[in-house]
């Protein structure tokens, strides 16, 4: 006799089916995770990381990353304290290319094998390619082999082709939230736009990044809804935000995401890509902690971002390289496809 | 007179903890501490430098 469905436990469906398969969880069984009791967490961050060991590997990728062109952005991402149309503190700033060079000798430094180079931009326009071709030359003229990564924006066939030309490995776009929830989060363009140029990318040969922002007024269900569009898109990488209340931006006053709801949706998120590299991005100093930092690294992850962001600040990267290395956790190598 | 970092206002007018603890945290200084004007600032992987138009430029560096 067969249990009735409702009677299954979502976790022993996981097991059978991503842990011993590597097939994603459906949206309905991502809810069914993202909804699982407290005390439950235990078990499901244990599931997560034998996922993530059984199709990952035991590697973690450690990058990091620079603002190339910092504000003034004429998008109007809600969470976003570099958009120019809300009263952040946030003033427009370029970095040079010397310090373009020094911020990626920062990064190679602490062992990192990704080094991205953002920009709050809609899209590219010819100075940023530009300034964005000069930076790579002087990179590599720097005798730094970082694997380079852009986040430039929403791209032309014609800049994606260019990109490629530039020998960028990787193209970071964040769909940002579920499909569903995007216009409440966006108005200044639309998901189906950065998944366009998410396909663009794909198509032209680079890994796709992309993920998104926890915390941004998303029921579970559209979490859930996010986590399986991310798995359609079939990414290389997912980094896992968690909403930073910046002043002056609409999200300013926004509740930061407790510690257990993060771990559960780190979890849940591993187990709806059991393949993809999911990287702690933005956030996780609020949100977890040094404690919950941990928790999170043995519960599906295996990526990270080291140091600071873009307009915010992490903790020292030191501090993160010495966590890998007291949970035994070796760092991706240069070139090493985890 | 002393200005917030975080949020620009006097430090003598009302209770900055929460700025405080951002500063710590997360958060370079976005407003010079001596006139409250706006900084120009650019983080870094190791640090930041924020910059003054009256005041000059500080930065993370000891």
């Amino acid at each position: 006799m067969t249990a009735a469905p409702e009677q299954i436990d979502v976790l022993d469906e996981a097991r059978e089916q991503v842990l011993e398969r590597g097939v994603g969880l459906s949206e309905a069984q991502v809810l069914k995770v993202l909804e699982l009791p407290e005390d439950r967490i235990p078990d499901l961050l244990a599931l997560a990381h034998q996922v993530r060991e059984r199709w990952c590997g035991p590697e973690v990728e450690v990058e990091g990353i620079v603002s190339l062109k910092t504000g003034g952005c004429p998008e109007d991402c809600h969470f976003c304290s570099q958009s120019g149309q809300f009263p952040s503190p946030v003033r427009s700033a370029w970095l040079d290319i010397p310090g373009l060079v020094r911020a990626a000798r920062q990064t190679r430094d602490t062992g990192a094998t990704e080094f991205c180079i953002v920009a709050a931009v809609r899209g590219p326009d010819k100075r940023l390619l530009s300034q964005v071709r000069d930076g790579i030359k002087a990179i590599r003229e720097d005798g730094n082999d970082i694997q380079i990564a852009c986040s430039l924006g929403m791209l032309t066939q014609e800049q994606v082709d260019e990109l490629v030309a530039m020998g960028v490995h990787r193209y970071n776009h964040n769909l940002e939230t579920a499909r569903s929830h995007f216009p409440e989060v966006v108005t200044t363009h639309s998901w189906e736009e950065r998944w366009d140029t998410l396909r663009m990318i794909r198509d032209a040969g680079m890994e796709v990044c992309c993920g998104g922002i926890i915390g941004m007024g998303e029921t579970l269900a559209q979490r859930a809804e996010f986590a399986v569009q991310l798995a359609e898109l079939e990414p290389d990488e997912v980094p896992l935000n968690f909403l930073i209340p910046n002043p002056g931006t609409p999200y300013e006053n926004y509740p930061v995401v407790e510690g257990a709801e993060a771990l559960r949706t780190v979890g849940a998120f591993r187990l709806a890509l059991p393949r993809t590299i999911l990287r702690f991005a933005g956030g996780r100093e609020l949100t977890f902690g040094d404690l919950g930092a941990k928790q999170g690294m043995l519960g599906g992850i295996n990526a990270i971002i080291v140091g600071n962001y873009l307009t915010n600040l992490g903790r020292p990267a030191q501090q993160d390289l010495d966590m890998l290395e007291e949970l035994s956790m070796p760092i991706k190598a240069l070139n090493q496809t985890l | 007179m002393t200005y917030c970092s975080f949020c620009g206002k006097e430090e003598a007018d009302g209770d900055h903890a929460f700025c405080r603890q951002r500063l710590s945290m997360i958060d370079p200084p976005r407003y010079c501490s001596e006139c409250a004007r706006r900084m120009v600032v650019q983080v870094t992987p190791d640090g930041w430098a924020a910059r003054c138009s009256r005041h000059g430029e500080i930065t993370s560096r000891p």
